[in-house]
């Protein structure tokens, strides 16, 4: 239980990044939403053997942690976190896919194995995206942002509410967890068999918190739309950023920038 | 001006299943009154509280706020001016930060944001807590999330504030700094508690209540000096008016 402490505190920790000031913190949140998700098509958007054409976006990311100001150890940690998910995606690539595509040098390389590599990129290059987005803007412009840009409001009021109320769902998770175990002095941890009617009444208190929360909602005035006080501001840094970013991202999907790169650090070094 | 006024009319009020929670339940208390509602755990007053901001509609009998009657079309009118603080602030803290929450019910009144931004200052301001404004709730102490709780229903600038354990789960301190702050509001108020030396020094008035029904209904000075009335409803006295526990240990009733 310790550990799902030591994740949501850390979910703090990447906001409180937000609060700094930065080139990047000060754009619009809704700039920097669209232009995520303009990265995010792009990275998917590649064919699956196609490694080498996929790393300047990695320039593009290095910028915004740059600017950004975003100490670049955390955000490695967090994808070491996250990254288990990804290597158990790729797993069994290697193994099913054993026609050889390439060679480095003496290697023999086969699709399996570059696919393997492909996920892992696409996977660095997308977590870390979202990761800047959440550490530059906060998770509540970020959900304001999508409200504003047309999402639907009852996911807009989830995203919201999840990030209240996650906090005080894992303290009561972890006060029944405490309760069981000091009655169970041989056993740390619930057995499988309690699992079940823990979660159960993990879902009856959530349920009734639910309700308690509706009612202080209702008589505060609540409507049906949540209605959030920070107002945006678009300015002509926000279109510069939207254009450039978005130039950069064509270029480096259709414009082989990549292999460009790579010409011309080689005449620079000839 | 009227619209401070509460009127309860034989109020009776059934859960779906059928258990009667409230009967024959009435009282008026007039513009800047404070009273205090007390009574045994499962008495009804938080389902009486519930009442005064229409969270509940009477089964039978009438509530009126000022001379608007509590009903579902007038729900709108009556929540701007009954402010109501419930029990346990994690229910009343539902946004991300102090700010925000305290900013949901003007911008729920569809205030322009200038006005709304007032609102927030000079509610938090009057709680002293516009250093939490940023803040997350959950980084919050009891107290603070307490104080935060007050805030966000003081920025709808309320008539009356209905306070359900207002003083529940503080330490000392921070329960002596609640009271001083309450005791500085001009608002007409209502408070249910079991901290009886709370509801002394608040509430010139005090209401019991006894499965469902009110028992008693007066000076707070009579009401918590009645030993055998309070013994009957399940309560004792106030902590204040019982002996010194270290002169008289062995028999702190007498």
């Amino acid at each position: 239980m310790t550990r799902l402490d030591t994740a949501i505190s850390d979910v703090d920790a990447l906001d409180r990044l937000a609060t700094r000031g930065s080139p990047i913190h000060r754009l619009d949140p809704r700039a920097k939403l669209v232009v995520t998700a303009l990265f995010l098509l792009t990275v998917v958007s590649y064919p699956k053997y196609n490694v080498v054409e996929m790393t300047p976006l990695f320039l593009y990311l290095a910028a915004l942690l740059a600017l950004g100001r975003i100490p670049a150890l955390m955000l490695a940690r967090y994808l070491l976190l996250a990254c288990p998910f990804a290597l158990l995606a790729g797993l069994f690539n290697p193994l099913i896919d054993r026609q050889v595509v390439t060679y480095l040098g003496p290697l023999a390389v086969t699709g399996g194995w570059l696919s393997f590599v492909s996920i892992l990129i696409r996977f660095t290059l997308t977590v870390s995206a979202v990761l800047l987005l959440l550490a530059s803007t906060g998770y509540v412009a970020v959900c304001a942002a999508l409200g504003k840009l047309g999402a639907p409001r009852l996911l807009v009021i989830q995203f919201l509410m999840l990030y209240r109320f996650i906090f005080i769902l894992t303290d009561e998770a972890e006060r029944m967890v405490r309760a069981h175990s000091l009655r169970n002095p041989d056993e740390p941890n619930p057995p499988l068999r309690a699992w079940g009617s823990l979660a159960g009444h993990l879902l009856l208190r959530a349920y009734d918190r639910g309700q308690r929360v509706h009612t202080a909602m209702l008589a505060r005035g609540f409507d049906g739309t949540l209605r959030l006080p920070q107002g945006f501001h678009w300015s002509m840094a926000d279109t510069l950023f939207v254009a450039g970013s978005s130039g950069f991202l064509l270029l480096a999907r259709y414009g082989h920038l990549a292999t460009r790169i790579g010409q011309w650090t080689m005449e620079l070094a000839a | 001006m009227s619209h401070h006024i509460i009127e309860v009319k034989e109020l009776e009020y059934r859960y779906a299943d059928g258990t009667a929670a409230l009967r024959n339940v009435s009282f008026r208390i007039e513009h800047g009154e404070s009273v205090g509602v007390i009574g045994e755990n499962g008495a009804g007053k938080s389902t009486l509280l519930l009442h005064l901001n229409g969270c509940l509609l009477a089964t039978k009998g009438t509530v009126r706020v000022g001379d608007i009657p509590v009903l579902r079309d007038t729900l709108k009118q009556i929540r701007r001016s009954v402010g109501t603080i419930f029990q346990d602030p994690n229910d009343q803290l539902f946004m991300p930060t102090v700010e925000e929450d305290v900013a949901f019910g003007p911008l729920n009144m569809h205030l322009p944001p200038e006005d709304v931004e007032s609102r927030v200052h000079k509610a938090l301001e009057a709680v002293n807590a516009l250093h939490l404004r940023n803040r997350p709730p959950h980084r919050l102490s009891g107290g603070e999330k307490r104080t935060a709780a007050i805030a966000t229903a003081l920025s709808m600038s309320p008539d009356i504030l209905v306070l359900d354990e207002p003083s529940a789960g503080l330490d000392p301190q921070a329960r002596r700094r609640l009271i001083n702050l309450l005791d500085g509001f001009k608002h007409t108020k209502i408070i249910a508690s079991h901290d009886l030396d709370m509801i002394l020094a608040l509430c010139p008035r005090t209401i019991i209540m006894h499965q469902g029904t009110i028992v008693a209904d007066g000076a707070t000075a009579d009401v918590l000096s009645d030993r055998n009335l309070l013994a009957k409803s399940g309560l004792e006295l106030p902590l204040g008016a019982q002996g010194c526990p270290i002169c008289n240990a062995k028999h702190p009733e007498k």
